[in-house]
């Protein structure tokens, strides 16, 4: 199934507004300096804080769903992954499927028992993003999501989000990286310090 | 006999809290100013309530005692967000607190007079400013450790709960542990007074009772109506504390209102 997501007018304090569009199966990069608001943006759009305009995917404004449920179609993939359980395992809904996808990129698939302690931060940087792409949400928000990653893991994070863009997820992808743009973004959003 | 200290004894009771004073800054802990603070608000408080309980009981006036208690309400509501690292903003915690404590302390309160109106005049000054007081006190402790508790470790762990809300969790599900963590820690004050009763400590009441020369078994049993009272006012205020100030860190879209709080000046 196709979606589109639209914002518009967003605005948080100083940050914005921003208007932007997106379709199934495309990326939109959102670039620009540190302090900007890339990370404010994705979080405007997945209606973690409060903020001016509106937001509606496939013509539904976000305030009229509940919240968890518009959270679950606009999934925001933090760069520092919060972790909340005793088990890297019980943070999915399928721990079982998570470990069949470590290999995927490059994790050890014994890490779904271990405490999100003894995991690095890169690799809890590619769990997390496992754990936000459970069960294939419309769009998924990345906040510089390989900024603990080597070249190598970037690449399988990359080769991973193509194939899920060939299945219709949509992306939003805030990254410093001018070259990870390039290679994945259909469109890009250029935001500037306020 | 009259149990009564003359100024002397008091004036050496009072010493040790100088020596505790001395022992602050001998090894620079830092709480000498709160402690004489605390001890010389304690002697003033005590020596006026004293004076003004003496004027209410032989008055007998119903309006002076309700008066008194609305003041007591106030004074504890302000004395659970008083000692706090983090509070609400806008004087959300002073709303809170006096949410918890009041109706917790009101509700327990009809309860023991209405259960004691057989036995005594429980109308009386003498009898409803005492125990409406001391259910009052375990109320305000348990709504300030469990308030506490709760805005200490949702700061600690607020990436997990944002983590959890991205993911499309309610806020009651992100911070369901916290919740109970906080009501557990809430109520841990009142659970070891009964757990230590007459082992460890002999309770207020009944020491009270024993020294004005009552029987031992009638001021324990005394003891045993009033534990029941502070646990329920105790598990009552620290459940609608910690349920109302939740409730003030989230709102109608399920997110986390961090910006809802701010850190107490030192």
């Amino acid at each position: 199934m196709s979606h589109h997501l639209i914002a518009k007018s967003l605005k948080f304090q100083a940050v914005g507004p921003f208007d932007l569009r997106v379709e199934s199966g495309k990326c939109l990069a959102v670039v620009g300096p540190s302090g900007a608001g890339k990370s404010l943006l994705l979080k405007m759009l997945a209606d973690l804080i409060p903020h001016e305009g509106t937001c509606s995917l496939d013509g539904v404004d976000a305030r009229s769903i509940p919240a968890p449920h518009w959270r679950r179609s606009l999934r925001y993939c933090a760069a520092e992954p919060g972790w909340w359980a005793p088990t890297i395992g019980a943070h999915f809904r399928d721990p079982g499927a998570a470990r069949l996808a470590c290999p995927s990129l490059r994790l050890d698939p014994a890490l779904i028992d271990a405490a999100p302690e003894r995991a690095s931060t890169g690799e809890r940087q590619r769990l997390a993003l496992l754990r936000s792409m459970e069960d294939d949400p419309a769009f998924l928000l990345l906040d510089e999501p390989s900024s603990a990653l080597d070249e190598t893991s970037t690449g399988l994070m990359e080769t991973l989000l193509e194939d899920a863009m060939h299945r219709g997820m949509g992306l939003i992808l805030a990254s410093h990286d001018r070259r990870q743009v390039a290679r994945l973004a259909h469109d890009i959003l250029e935001i500037a310090r306020t | 006999m009259t149990p009564g200290f003359t100024p002397i004894e008091l004036a050496l009771a009072a010493g040790l809290v100088l020596f505790s004073a001395g022992l602050s800054l001998a090894l620079k802990l830092g709480i000498h100013r709160s402690l004489l603070l605390a001890a010389l608000r304690m002697t003033v408080q005590l020596l006026l309530v004293g004076l003004l309980l003496r004027a209410i009981f032989s008055s007998g006036s119903a309006w002076l005692t309700l008066g008194l208690i609305v003041i007591m309400i106030g004074a504890a509501s302000y004395e659970v967000g008083a000692r706090q690292r983090r509070r609400l903003r806008g004087g959300w915690t002073f709303l809170v607190s006096g949410a918890a404590v009041s109706s917790s302390t009101l509700l327990v309160a009809v309860f023991a007079l209405a259960s004691l109106s057989s036995s005594q005049d429980w109308t009386a000054p003498a009898v409803v400013i005492p125990i409406a007081g001391i259910i009052l006190g375990s109320a305000m402790n348990a709504a300030s450790i469990g308030i506490g508790s709760l805005l200490e470790t949702i700061s600690a762990e607020r990436v997990g709960i944002e983590a959890r809300l991205a993911l499309g969790h309610t806020m009651r599900q992100a911070t369901d542990p916290l919740l109970r963590r906080a009501i557990h820690t809430g109520t841990i004050p009142v659970v070891n007074q009964m757990a230590g009763a007459g082992i460890i400590t002999l309770p207020g009441i009944m020491s009270g009772q024993v020294l004005a020369g009552f029987d031992p078994l009638a001021a324990a049993q005394s003891q045993i109506f009033l534990m029941f009272l502070l646990c329920a006012a105790s598990v009552g205020s620290v459940v609608i504390a910690v349920f109302l100030t939740l409730r003030r860190l989230g709102d109608d879209r399920q997110r986390l209102r961090l910006d809802r709080l701010e850190a107490a000046r030192a």
